[in-house]
């Protein structure tokens, strides 16, 4: 399996009246040709901007990339310029966003702006175009193409527009497909079929995808590698088995007891993660973790801990795993979980 | 359906300032020959008077005057034996309609270019110039920068004719002195509306489609920033057609402006009442015009449901 | 460097309850001084309030900073340039124009504020009754969409129009032309207020108070006022202007004040004719107080908005 995207280091932060927000402080993952790589994390722990970061989408005037690396089939395309990136996006790299109900042009035919994007980077004859859009449109599931063509978003389901953002994301047989939190907008139901039509997408045009969610039911259910973000950083990745089976991050553990539970006789209860994130303007200079951990030491506080790896494919950022530290059972026992 | 409820509140709008109008007119004490009753012998007082069906109960006067207006006849001046008011409009429009056109192209085109390119360049210099223009543009009535640019541009540096009308080159001063505000205000608008439209994730996922910038600009951003604006031209037109008033006045331009400031000056009632009409009108069809169009342009609203 | 003899103490479960300690609530402003810090910021919105602050000043004491009236004629001082005597010249009939300037500024500014706080109280009245009732039984509707119909058929009259008309039949005068003003420029400020209650009742925190039970005006006073003084200073802010141009507009044409009094807008008038007789001063002093008292209020109505808009950008 070749590398098709590594990210190294990456450091993003936001100009706001507040001052500085450091939003990505030191991201690092990779991911590799065919692959499913799903990013899990809170609300506002930077997941967005990474993705954003990676397609040079971040507004301009207010954002700063501080540092680090962005290597796409084993080129630099961090600070690309202008046109060399715009010949990537929507090409070889495509995006499907987070709000469906507000990332189409509300004045445009949907037909027209996947049309759009064919006509932008392929050679299509022009009578073709439309044909291949209804063609891209039928084959992410919309009813009646040929009509839908000619529809305005606002005539369409949150679930139907996902569906026109998946068309357009590979309408150009994209390398990498970032979908950040394709479900997280649409009900249950709904939710479920996008990602069977991901997961199939996936398959069929063999494409690599980076999943953004903070659901870990999507991520067992499409991904092959998890990165658990937390406060701008990667605190834990691994295999999905590792992630589930094996974590090394107390993060990673209140991730999984908040996720409900099915068939394990009892009923589980949902334990929810207390306290907060910290404040990105100021982070702590040790774990950004540690004021919500259970198991907080004096170091986690002070120092912020490296990466440790466990296994080919399984790192963390935890003190816990210092040979230095004691026994999380002890500490356990020690009453400190409660 | 929207377009025909909105037709019919038109008519009663203008069936409302009809009525109002008239009733403001004849409720002024007194009889508008009062002042020629000294000299007037008084069968000649009463033929006027019968002329302008003044010896006729009020609301038959009212139902009369309804009655002309239907067949679209304002009526005779008081001032003018040989003009009624009918003529005065049709002599006076063409000028008023060419100035205001005109101007209102100017303010439109110029406006929206300087919104755009103020919004594009967010924070940056040619923003704050584009907006130190537009605010001072709005802060300058037209009847101080008219004097102004005829002193300059026509008297001092002898660029265009001091005033009256007549070839092209006489339309430029009041144009520009006309457009200014309008522009100004256009230039705002457009400014504003175009940083909301580039804010929306439609402009980020047009990016991420890898288009060209200027694509991105012209087929995303201006088209949706555009349609607010359109609403926006209605009361533009009301804001042009007041300044006409003043810019037919002082620029001494025979359009109707000049002759309804002068008829206010002459107290020319009919004049007065047909030219308020005759404004009224135009305005509440433009209104009704813009209001028509705006649900034309925008897809997202029915022009079978209200949608307020 | 982390003392590696102190591994013992690092590694040492930590006394949580330090974090709360810690936890510090970054200090949350209060709204209003949270507005206040943002107009200050704004360098122009500054501007625009200390302008407002100067012209109101002069056209409270300029008058009587001089010897002469407004209203003086003298055959012997006629069209005098600005000089120390004359600090803003004479006009034609050698009236100080300083004097007229300011006493212009009185009744500008009396008009516009007279004619924005009747307009701000119809509008209230009007909008508040219509937001109010509307949802509230079959009688409520009733109120609201005739009222909401006799708005809407109001707007669509162009409102200067019937002022010209009010003033040609009515006798002209200060009061004549505020009446005038306000007689139509309530509609605008009725649409904002229901609107904005409308969208009110849609809170929580409203709806409940009303299922409680809690009285009308306990209602009105404790959750729909508070939440739309913001808006409605921001529409005064754009409505004494208006007002302001509208007099100086209807003067112009000959509907204003009468002589001798006053305004800016007469002023204008007054000087069109000798303008390119180089008397400048006749039209400059009234043009460019109209000009700067425009401006002043447009900008600081723009600071204002920013300041109580929430998710303003920037
Ligand atoms: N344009 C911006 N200006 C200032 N701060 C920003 C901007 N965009 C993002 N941020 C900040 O960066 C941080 C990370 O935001 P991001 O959108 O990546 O979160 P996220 O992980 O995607 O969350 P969610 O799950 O809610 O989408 C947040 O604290 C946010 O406030
Ligand atoms: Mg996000």
């Amino acid at each position: 399996m070749s590398r098709l995207l590594e990210v190294e280091d990456l450091q993003v932060s936001f100009k706001t009246y507040g001052g500085e927000v450091k939003a990505v402080r030191g991201v690092d993952f990779y991911l590799n040709q065919g692959e499913v790589l799903a990013v899990v994390g809170e609300s506002g722990c930077g997941k967005s901007v990474t993705a954003q970061s990676i397609m040079g989408l971040l507004p301009k005037k207010v954002s700063r990339i501080k540092g680090g690396s962005v290597t796409f089939e084993g080129e630099e395309i961090l600070g690309l310029p202008k046109k060399q990136m715009q010949a990537i996006k929507g090409s070889k790299i495509g995006l499907i966003s987070q709000d469906p109900m507000t990332s189409l042009n509300p004045t445009m035919m949907v037909g027209k702006q996947i049309a759009e994007v064919i006509k932008k980077h392929t050679d299509i004859a022009k009578n073709q175009i439309k044909v291949r859009v209804i063609e891209l449109l039928a084959m992410v599931g919309l009813p009646n193409p040929e009509q839908r063509y000619s529809q305005y978003p606002h005539e369409l389901s949150g679930g139907m527009r996902q569906r026109v953002l998946i068309a357009m994301a590979i309408s150009c047989d994209p390398q990498l497909i970032i979908a950040d939190e394709p479900t997280t907008a649409l009900d249950v139901t709904i939710q479920a079929q996008i990602l069977d039509l991901l997961k199939d997408l996936q398959k069929s045009l063999d494409t690599s995808i980076m999943i953004i969610t903070h659901d870990l039911g999507v991520v067992a259910e499409v991904a092959q590698r998890v990165a658990v973000m937390y406060a701008g950083v990667i605190v834990e990745s691994g295999t999905v088995e590792e992630i589930f089976e094996n974590p090394d991050h107390p993060y990673t553990w209140g991730l999984l007891n908040s996720i409900p539970k099915y068939g394990s006789g009892e009923k589980d209860r949902l334990i929810p993660i207390q306290g907060s994130p910290p404040d990105l303007f100021a982070p702590p200079t040790g774990c950004p973790f540690a004021a919500r951990c259970e198991y907080a030491m004096e170091i986690c506080v002070q120092e912020m801990p490296d990466k440790k790896r466990t296994s080919e494919t399984h790192h963390a950022r935890c003190w816990l795993n210092d040979p230095r530290a004691p026994l999380v059972k002890d500490l356990i026992s020690a009453g400190r979980a409660e | 359906m929207y377009i025909i409820k909105r037709f019919f509140t038109m008519l009663v709008t203008i069936w409302v300032i009809t009525t109002l109008t008239f009733i403001i007119m004849h409720s002024i004490p007194g009889d508008p020959f009062a002042s020629d009753a000294d000299v007037l012998p008084e069968e000649v007082l009463e033929n006027m008077r019968a002329k302008y069906n003044l010896d006729e109960p009020l609301p038959v006067q009212y139902l009369l005057y309804l009655k002309n207006l239907v067949m679209l006849d304002l009526g005779p001046s008081i001032q003018s034996e040989t003009r009624d008011v009918n003529t005065l409009i049709a002599d006076g429009f063409p000028a008023s309609a060419l100035l205001g056109i005109q101007s209102l192209v100017i303010a439109l085109i110029f406006g929206l270019i300087l919104g755009i390119v103020a919004a594009l360049n967010h924070n940056g210099i040619i923003d704050y110039l584009s907006m130190a223009f537009a605010i001072i543009g709005i802060s300058i009535p037209s009847f101080i920068l008219a004097p102004l640019l005829i002193k300059y541009f026509a008297v001092d540096w002898g660029l265009f004719p001091v005033a009256s009308w007549g070839t092209w080159l006489h339309t430029v001063l009041p144009s520009l002195a006309l457009a200014t505000a309008p522009l100004a205000i256009v230039a705002r608008f457009m400014r504003s509306s175009m940083l909301e439209v580039m804010n929306q994730n439609y402009i980020k996922t047009a990016d991420a489609k890898g288009l060209s910038t200027t694509g991105i600009v012209i087929k995303h951003g201006v088209r949706n920033a555009l349609i607010p604006v359109i609403s926006f031209i209605g009361p533009l037109a009301a804001f042009l057609l007041t300044g006409t008033f003043v810019i037919e006045k002082i620029f001494a331009i025979p359009g109707i402006g000049k002759y309804f400031v002068d008829s206010i000056f002459n107290r020319d009632f009919p004049v007065i009442l047909g030219t308020t009409i005759f404004f009224s009108t135009i305005l509440i069809i433009t209104l009704f015009l813009v209001d028509i169009s705006y649900r034309i342009v925008d897809p997202r609203i029915k022009l079978t449901s209200k949608g307020d | 460097m982390i003392e590696r003899s102190n591994d013992n103490v690092l590694f040492r479960p930590i006394d949580r309850s330090r974090f709360n300690q810690e936890e510090l609530v970054r200090p949350s402003l209060s709204q209003w001084k949270e507005t206040v810090l943002k107009i200050v910021k704004n360098k122009l919105a500054v501007l625009g309030l200390i302008l407002l602050v100067v012209i109101t000043f002069f056209a409270i004491f300029g008058p009587h900073m001089v010897s002469y009236s407004y209203s003086d004629q003298s055959l012997t001082t006629r069209n005098l340039p600005p000089s120390s005597d004359h600090w803003f010249g004479t006009d034609a009939l050698g009236r100080d124009m300083w004097a007229r300037t300011w006493y212009g500024a009185r009744i500008s500014l009396t008009i516009g504020v007279a004619a924005a706080v009747i307009d701000l109280i119809l509008g209230l009245l009007v909008g508040g009754i219509s937001g109010y009732m509307a949802g509230r039984g079959k009688i409520g509707d009733r109120v609201d969409s005739i009222l909401m119909r006799i708005v809407e058929i109001l707007y669509g009259i162009p409102y200067l129009l019937v002022v010209i008309l009010l003033l040609v039949v009515m006798e002209p005068g200060l009061w004549t032309i505020i009446l005038a003003l306000s007689i139509t420029g309530w509609v605008g400020m009725a649409r904002i207020v229901r609107g904005q209650i409308l969208q009110l009742k849609e809170q929580e925190y409203v709806s409940a108070a009303q299922k409680l039970g809690t009285p009308h005006r306990k209602i009105i006073w404790r959750h729909l006022f508070p939440n739309m003084i913001g808006i409605i200073i921001v529409n005064l802010t754009f409505t004494i202007p208006q007002a302001i141009f509208a007099e100086s507009f209807l003067s112009f044409i000959g509907l204003g004040v009468q002589a001798p009094i006053a305004s800016w807008g007469t002023m204008a008038n007054d000087a069109l004719g000798v303008i390119l007789t180089g008397q400048w001063w006749r039209l400059f002093f009234p043009g460019f107080l109209i000009s700067l008292t425009m401006f002043a209020f447009n900008v600081f109505g723009d600071g204002l908005q920013d300041a109580l808009d929430p998710q303003a950008k920037d």
